[in-house]
């Protein structure tokens, strides 16, 4: 039947008159003086609701800690990345229990779902003009981390800080190497379907801590 | 009721519902003019869209079959359907082999051109809307009322009422946190123990193979993650040459759809789970729509309406829709995209009055961040409604064509072409027409909503002659 379908359609698109292909105007994204990214950067997303800390390469594990206190008893990390081991090595008793996101998504289910507090992932890059994470999931650091648990934790680097997308996609050539998934996240997931009145946390993170590491 | 004019009077009789439309496109048109403020880069960044949307539509077939071979190599499953029928039919299939009772749905409105929710319902597979809007809807067994925010038809008591009606433990509140919360509580089970998720596609990037959705609340994470399957439905336009398209196009579709910089969530998808890959769906189908959308390709003018990118704006901006609301307009898509997009998709035969249901006042073709020349194609569809072979190019044409309004015009054009005949005409009007009722036919229809004018005793040449103008 597809097949049929498919002979069909192009067969129907085709039999009709080409068009010329109009040439592709130049646009460009907007551009930041090198002192005012990163501001621009932590000063949208907090107006995007989400909250932004400036934290040290050495420093951030304690930030960590005090931020979640009192708010989350768990934290998943992924446990082979970078971030996820530096933790193992160096975490207290009285922070919140670590969770291991170390097998299949079939057999956590439940922990995923109902059991964790916060998820902490790792930003590849973030983007100035609208204040945006750039995620990329991967083997080590799986696509649900940074969406089930109720408060999302990102740690991004300063200096991976551009300005915007089309500059980021040319310098690291995605056309070539899109991987299964990347998202970019802007705040904590919300709605504003009832009365144009927005909401936080529908079906993800209710909040978003951001760690932006000065490197 | 099948005629837009019957069912216009409702809605404008609808208190609730003409304040419910009016301060949502109120507060939909500000703030999207506070997204383009400055015109010169919106100059520039519409025409980028709008030239990228041009030539993705010019090269329709081969960009479609790069796409197949693109995703293929990425290990998604690509199908095509000729029709809504051929379309449920895949899903149904794909969801039977993976022996799935319960899926569940990010928003879609291809989904909705499909009704696959009733269809798979009827197959014993239970389907879970599970955007809030559409999860308000589906509640309430009714459709959406726009395309980006299905239930803005709806105020803050309405919905209040229906969850306390249908979730366990919830009584009557109107604090939209907790309405959101109970949603959330409620749709969490539901992905946890869906068997497969479905979603939309908002653009599919032929040079990747890769799938592009937007969205704020995560729900369409969720089901392209979550469950162990994932099937995306859309239509066969919905495509951009490379990903140096989808920078600009995502830099139009949400500030013009509601006045944000950016959703929450841009998701790319483009291939399964890999191998050592601890989640994500271990297959994922893509199902290429045509519905119609072919033979509106074979007309160069018409062909502009699949450039749309389903952001919303001409709706927001309509003073048609606005006033009436979505359903009104009965078909999937409402406002000024669905008045161009339903007759050529469903055929004027069945959806000749949409393109009528509008004042040309252009609104929308200036919001239109692809540049669909809605105001023309509007009148393109009304010359086609009345003239049948004129061309083969929407099915139904001519099917307006009444034998009063011909033989009017035939007069008319008569009484313009002979001196003689429009000196009688407009002599016997000036003595006569005030007597004529003004129930009478031909005259009924205009003067069922307006006054009958009232007629000069004198004809404007008659008061030029009394003035001492002899000759024109």
């Amino acid at each position: 039947m597809s097949e049929t379908a498919r002979a069909n359609i192009l067969g129907r698109l085709r039999a009709a008159r080409r068009t010329s292909i109009p040439a592709l105007p130049a646009w460009d994204a907007p551009a930041y003086a090198v002192d005012e990214r990163i501001g621009r950067f932590c000063q949208l997303l907090e107006t995007l609701h989400a909250e932004v800390h400036r934290v040290t390469e050495a420093g951030w594990p304690q930030q960590l800690r005090t931020v979640l206190a009192g708010r989350a008893a768990s934290l998943m990390v992924a446990p082979e990345t970078e971030s996820g081991r530096r933790l193992a090595a160096d975490w207290s008793q009285d922070a919140p229990r670590l969770v291991p996101y170390d097998r299949p998504v079939e057999e956590m289910k439940t922990t995923l779902v109902h059991g964790v507090d916060a998820g902490l992932t790792t930003a590849v890059a973030g983007i100035a003009e609208t204040g945006t994470l750039v995620l990329w999931p991967d083997a080590a650091e799986p696509r649900l981390l940074s969406l089930l648990p109720p408060i999302h934790v990102a740690l991004v680097r300063a200096s991976t800080v551009v300005d915007n997308l089309p500059e980021l996609m040319r310098d690291q050539g995605w056309s070539s190497r899109m991987p299964t998934n990347v998202v970019l996240v802007s705040g904590p997931s919300k709605t504003a379907d009832i009365e144009q009145t927005l909401a936080y946390g529908v079906h993800g993170p209710k909040e978003l801590v951001v760690l932006v590491i000065e490197d | 009721m099948s005629d837009f004019t019957q069912r216009a009077p409702i809605a404008l009789n609808d208190p609730t519902l003409r304040r419910n439309f009016r301060r949502a496109m109120d507060g939909l048109m500000s703030k999207r003019a506070a997204q383009f403020a400055d015109p010169a880069a919106w100059a520039a960044l519409r025409e980028r869209g709008a030239m990228a949307k041009a030539r993705a539509v010019a090269r329709l077939p081969e960009l479609l079959e790069q796409l197949e071979a693109k995703c293929t190599a990425n290990g998604i499953h690509v199908h095509w359907a000729e029709t809504t029928a051929q379309a449920n039919a895949i899903v149904l299939g794909i969801l039977q082999k993976a022996g799935a009772k319960k899926v569940i749905k990010g928003k879609s409105m291809v989904s909705e051109e499909m009704e696959l929710n009733h269809f798979l319902e009827g197959h014993g597979i239970k389907a879970v809307e599970s955007d809030l809007g559409e999860y308000i809807i589906q509640l309430a067994h009714e459709a959406p009322s726009h395309i980006v925010m299905p239930c803005i038809h709806k105020n803050k008591g309405e919905i209040a009422q229906l969850f306390a009606d249908n979730i366990d433990g919830l009584g009557y509140t109107e604090d939209v946190d907790a309405l959101t919360a109970a949603a959330r509580r409620v749709l969490r089970d539901e992905f946890a123990t869906a068997d497969a998720g479905i979603s939309g596609v908002n653009v599919a990037v032929a040079e990747t193979g890769t799938l592009v959705l937007v969205e704020n609340e995560g729900n369409g994470r969720l089901s392209t993650t979550l469950p162990p399957l994932h099937i995306a439905l859309m239509g066969i336009e919905k495509l951009a040459e490379t990903l140096d398209d989808v920078a600009p196009l995502l830099s139009l579709l949400p500030r013009s759809a509601t006045g944000q910089p950016i959703t929450t969530y841009v998701n790319m998808i483009t291939s399964p789970r890999k191998p050592g890959e601890k989640d994500g769906p271990q297959a994922v189908h893509l199902v290429l729509l045509d519905s119609g959308r072919s033979r509106v390709y074979a007309d160069e003018q018409l062909r502009d309406t699949l450039r749309c990118i389903r952001c919303g704006a001409c709706m927001n901006h309509c003073p048609v829709y606005t006033r009436v609301g979505g359903h009104t307009y009965k078909f999937v898509y409402p406002g000024p995209i669905g008045k161009i997009l339903t007759p050529q998709l469903e055929g004027l035969d069945c959806a000749g009055d949409q393109p009528h249901a509008s004042t040309l006042c252009n609104a929308c073709v200036e919001v239109c961040p692809v540049k669909i020349p809605l105001a023309d194609l509007l009148v393109r569809l009304r010359t086609e409604s009345v003239h049948s072979g004129h061309s083969q190019a929407v099915k139904g044409a001519g099917s307006r064509r009444s034998l009063h309004e011909t033989l009017s015009w035939r007069g008319w054009q008569f009484m313009y072409a002979h001196p003689w005949a429009y000196g009688l005409a407009t002599r016997l009007m000036a003595r006569l027409g005030n007597l004529i009722p003004a129930k009478a036919p031909l005259m009924r229809q205009w003067t069922s909503v307006r006054t009958k004018p009232k007629f000069a005793g004198k004809t404007l040449h008659e008061l030029a002659r009394d003035k001492g103008f002899d000759h024109e």
